[in-house]
């Protein structure tokens, strides 16, 4: 059967089979690339510096720990509102709203994932951030708790999306099977469906999750860009800084291969693995959840 | 006793579900403000003159021509490299990769692709495609940058419409005779073709509104006439945004609402496009 293949036909077997190795090349590169510019770091910024708590290029000194904490605060914040604004959206679209609200309402959300998130923190700027200033009466609105506000709502289309595909791939008969039984319509909801699809609905936040940490555009623009230490309470409402707007703020002013250069790839470097662990634990779920399906039918 | 649980059941079914309803709809209303505030304040500011003028006196009054034109240079050149690709990638998938070891591997990989930060693409295509290929900052550079933050999209949107082709098409034509690459070309990509266009554009949507990865790769604060080859640098609708809203004292507010205006009906756009491409062939599929 192999020797009938013509010519033509092997080679572009060859040249789709390479193509489909590509996303493999392709996260590979960008490892290298950012190992290669980032690792230079270790040798020409101390440990100490690096992991201290002062981020102050301009006098050498390189502490990164403020972005991560600023990363941290903000990533947390903008979780606890996503989290069950998105879940509770989705349940809503997938169990309690008609099939024909369900039809308008999803294709809305999802367009809010579609919109450019320098849209967000355009608006984040002129609305968000005077408001917020406003009600906690301080000196600007440009804090974490903007950041925060404004990454829920970009994390949120995501959660939705992908926890309600979740919940309506939930057999229709498991439903059945708990109301048949005696049980409410919530007790089915809480008991039955959100427990089947929980891999799929913690895939969602954990794309939520990603979605959020890498986040730059709208983070920069309403976080008041502040590298300060972000460990009291009260830092949710003062500026500060994430890993990523950082690296979007400073690149641009660095020459190319000084110490601060390579610390910014570093700081990528840093993102670039919290991305990989998030991503292999969202897909990892995914597979899991599957061979235990395939365990429970053979 | 029994008639006061049952009660009580209900009763919390009830609050659960008011309580569900009620965050649904604190999450939705503030969608459709964000959207209809944008084009109330934004379509004031949109006349012919605004959208085919250079900008004039520091960005400050004029037209937004040469972001308009930069983003659409952009999205071509995204397209260019990541649509073949993409789609060859999403055919290996679905017809000829069998699920092994390596297979699997090629799927985290999307995954991990489609999560890394787009800053971190950025950072990437500086290395790679600004100073160590020395394009330079330059279309190409930022077209390649994006094309690979776009590829797991439209991998994962073209396998799962190559995917979706009942097996009985594959099956019918290899017993007639066809070879695997004549059944994909003539039997399986025509049938999955609205589904890959709308996962195309569903990807270019993104890439269009992307800033970061366009930052140090691609994009001009200002540039006084439009780009002559795709070495040069460009104005974008997304970066120009960021930039009359943070970095330009005294901009005009208007000129901030109708370039966010422009931006949103250019993406937006092209999902609607999607949309009605996706729905049109469901309703027209023969399986």
């Amino acid at each position: 059967m192999k020797k009938s293949l013509s010519w033509s036909e092997t080679i572009i077997s060859a040249v789709i089979k390479t193509c489909g190795y590509s996303a493999i090349v392709f996260v590979l590169l960008i490892f290298i690339f950012l190992l290669r510019e980032g690792v230079p770091t270790l040798a020409e910024v101390s440990l100490g510096n690096l992991f201290s708590t002062r981020w102050y290029p301009i006098e050498s000194h390189f502490g990164i720990l403020p972005l991560i904490t600023g990363s941290i605060i903000v990533t947390l914040g903008a979780m606890l509102i996503a989290i069950p604004f998105g879940i509770g959206t989705a349940v809503f679209l997938s169990e309690i709203a008609p099939r024909w609200l369900r039809e308008i309402l999803k294709p809305l959300v999802e367009l809010l994932g579609g919109l450019p998130s320098v849209v967000l923190g355009f608006l984040g700027i002129l609305i968000l951030s005077p408001f917020l200033r406003n009600i906690f009466n301080l000196p600007t609105g440009l804090t974490a708790l903007a950041g925060a506000l404004l990454l829920g709502g970009i994390a949120v289309p995501t959660i939705v999306s992908i926890a309600e595909d979740a919940l309506d791939a939930v057999p229709q008969s498991y439903r059945d099977a708990a109301l048949a039984i005696g049980a409410t319509k919530w007790q089915t909801i809480w008991r039955v469906t959100l427990p089947a699809a929980r891999s799929g609905v913690l895939t969602a936040l954990m794309l939520g999750i990603g979605r959020t940490i890498g986040e730059t555009i709208a983070v920069m623009m309403v976080t008041g860009n502040a590298p300060v230490m972000a460990v009291k309470l009260s830092s949710i409402i003062s500026p500060v800084r994430t890993m990523t707007a950082t690296i979007a703020a400073e690149m641009g002013e660095v020459a190319n291969g000084s110490p601060y250069y390579h610390v910014l790839f570093f700081i990528g470097l840093v993102l670039f693995l919290i991305s990989l662990i998030v991503n292999i634990i969202a897909s990892s779920m995914v597979f899991q959840s599957k061979s235990r399906a395939e365990r429970i039918l053979s | 006793m029994k008639a006061r649980t049952l009660l009580d059941r209900f009763m919390i079914q009830r609050l659960g579900i008011s309580l569900i309803s009620l965050v649904a709809f604190l999450t939705i209303v503030p969608i459709i403000a964000v959207f209809a505030y944008i084009i109330g304040k934004g379509a004031p500011a949109i006349s012919w003159q605004f959208l085919t003028a250079m900008p004039e006196s520091g960005m400050r009054a004029g037209g937004i021509l040469p972001a308009i034109v930069g983003t659409f240079y952009l999205t071509i050149g995204t397209a260019i490299f990541s649509v073949p690709l993409g789609i060859a990638a999403a055919i290996y998938l679905a017809e000829y990769a069998s699920e092994n070891r390596l297979t699997r591997l090629i799927r985290i990989a999307i995954i991990n692709l489609a999560g890394i930060p787009s800053v971190v693409y950025g950072l990437f295509g500086l290395g790679l495609f600004v100073l160590f290929l020395k394009f330079g900052t330059s279309i190409l550079a930022a077209s390649l940058t994006l094309s690979i933050m776009t590829l797991p999209v439209i991998i994962s949107a073209s396998e799962e419409a190559l995917r979706a082709v009942p097996q009985a098409f594959r099956t019918v034509s290899i017993s007639l005779g066809g070879t695997r690459w004549q059944t994909i070309r003539k039997i399986i990509l025509p049938q999955a073709l609205p589904g890959i266009i709308t996962g195309v554009i569903l990807g270019l949507e993104r890439a269009a509104g992307e800033t970061a990865p366009i930052l140090f790769t691609g994009a001009a604060f200002f540039l006084p006439h439009l780009p002559n080859s795709p070495l040069d640098a460009t104005m974008a609708l997304p970066y120009h945004l960021f930039v009359i809203s943070t970095q330009v004292p005294g901009m005009p507010i208007q000129i901030q609402y109708g370039t966010a205006l422009v931006l949103i009906i250019f993406v937006l756009g092209m999902n609607l496009i999607a949309t009605i491409i996706r729905s049109r062939a469901r309703a027209k599929r023969q399986w």
